[in-house]
């Protein structure tokens, strides 16, 4: 026992390949991270997964469909005082979800400086934030149903998937999202309450890691259904 | 305790990250105004990768984690790049087949169940 945990000791002296075997061999714990955090990342690598495969689905149906795909740049435009602007309320939506990453990012190193009440108040704000993101997500939606007419199974502008994958990954997003404001709310509240003042805040840096997934989820979606 | 394993790390590095990604977020809503092609696609694979890599490395902390968290967290996500390449070869032959197949004058799909939620 004590011959496997000495190389913990010169970690720094140790090539990258070493510290591999190091860490995976010692016939101790593998992760030198708190276990909840090593559990959300392995919870984020699964979500990869599953955003992968609902954004290659999504690319599948538009790579072999033979009638044109709606236009996103169109669809998803806005009109302000009679001008329309391409991709505007989702140039907006990734401009919030930004700033809520910002925000969320300042929360963990107040965390870690043990000063509760601008923790508390960073994450409720990076909350907030994410609200607004839902809430202007709904706003799209409803758009999207009752004035272009998009059902699932087909819609006026062109090939019928765009529904269904439009709806699917967005919605699966946007329930991401949802739960993170709940998540970032709880954690909020009992960092206020001095719930880790014992334990310690990375806590507050888990949720961390979750929030910052949400909003890397939106590069790629931003990037292969609006941008495409 | 809690010191010894937290990312503690200057306030001005989170400040210049939030504002680099600010700026990518624009330069990757300026690319929509860009004629389609190569040079459209190359810029919003750029944007997103430096938005991607960002947001890991230093929001997530990515950077200042052991290699082996590292690599048991970026390794197994490259396999979807073959998953990736399938299904595009597979789309790519499955457009061909229809389009060789169904010689009749294309519809939109979608129009008639459009017209039927309308009424």
């Amino acid at each position: 026992m004590a011959q496997s945990q000495a190389p913990a000791t010169h970690a720094d002296a140790e090539t990258a390949w070493q510290s591999i075997s190091t860490d995976w061999s010692a016939d101790k714990q593998t992760f030198r991270v708190p276990w909840g955090k090593a559990m959300m990342w392995i919870f984020l690598l699964s979500d990869t997964f599953i955003f992968t495969c609902f954004l290659t689905g999504y690319m599948n149906v538009r790579v072999s469909t033979a009638v044109p795909w709606p236009n996103p740049s169109e669809v998803f435009g806005l009109e302000v005082f009679g001008v329309s602007v391409p991709l505007l309320l989702i140039g907006i939506m990734t401009f919030d979800l930004i700033t809520s990453s910002g925000t969320m990012a300042l929360a963990v190193n107040f965390g870690y400086r043990r000063d509760r009440g601008r923790t508390a108040a960073l994450m409720f704000m990076t909350a907030a934030f994410g609200a607004l993101f839902v809430a202007m997500q709904a706003f799209e939606w409803t758009k999207l149903i009752t004035q272009e007419g998009v059902r699932p199974w087909g819609n006026p502008m062109g090939a019928s998937q765009f529904g269904a994958a439009f709806f699917m990954i967005t919605g699966f997003h946007g329930l991401h999202v949802s739960a993170g404001v709940v998540y970032l709310c709880i954690v909020a509240f009992k960092v206020l309450r001095g719930d880790y003042e014992k334990r310690g805040y990375e806590i507050v840096e888990i949720a961390g890691l979750y929030w910052h997934f949400v909003d890397l989820v939106w590069v790629f979606i931003f990037a292969f259904f609006y941008l495409w | 305790m809690s010191a010894a394993t937290g990312q503690q790390h200057p306030l001005k590095l989170y400040f210049w990250i939030w504002g680099l990604l600010f700026l990518f977020s624009a330069f990757s809503y300026g690319t929509d105004f860009l004629p389609h092609g190569y040079f459209r696609w190359g810029l919003i694979l750029l944007f997103m990768v430096a938005k991607a890599g960002f947001i890991i490395a230093i929001f997530m902390h990515m950077a200042w984690e052991r290699k082996a968290l590292i690599w048991a967290i970026l390794g197994p996500p490259v396999v979807l790049l073959v998953l990736i390449a399938l299904m595009v070869i597979e789309g790519d032959y499955t457009e061909f087949t229809r389009l060789n197949s169904f010689s009749a004058p294309i519809v939109p799909s979608g129009h008639a169940a459009a017209e039927e939620a309308n009424h």
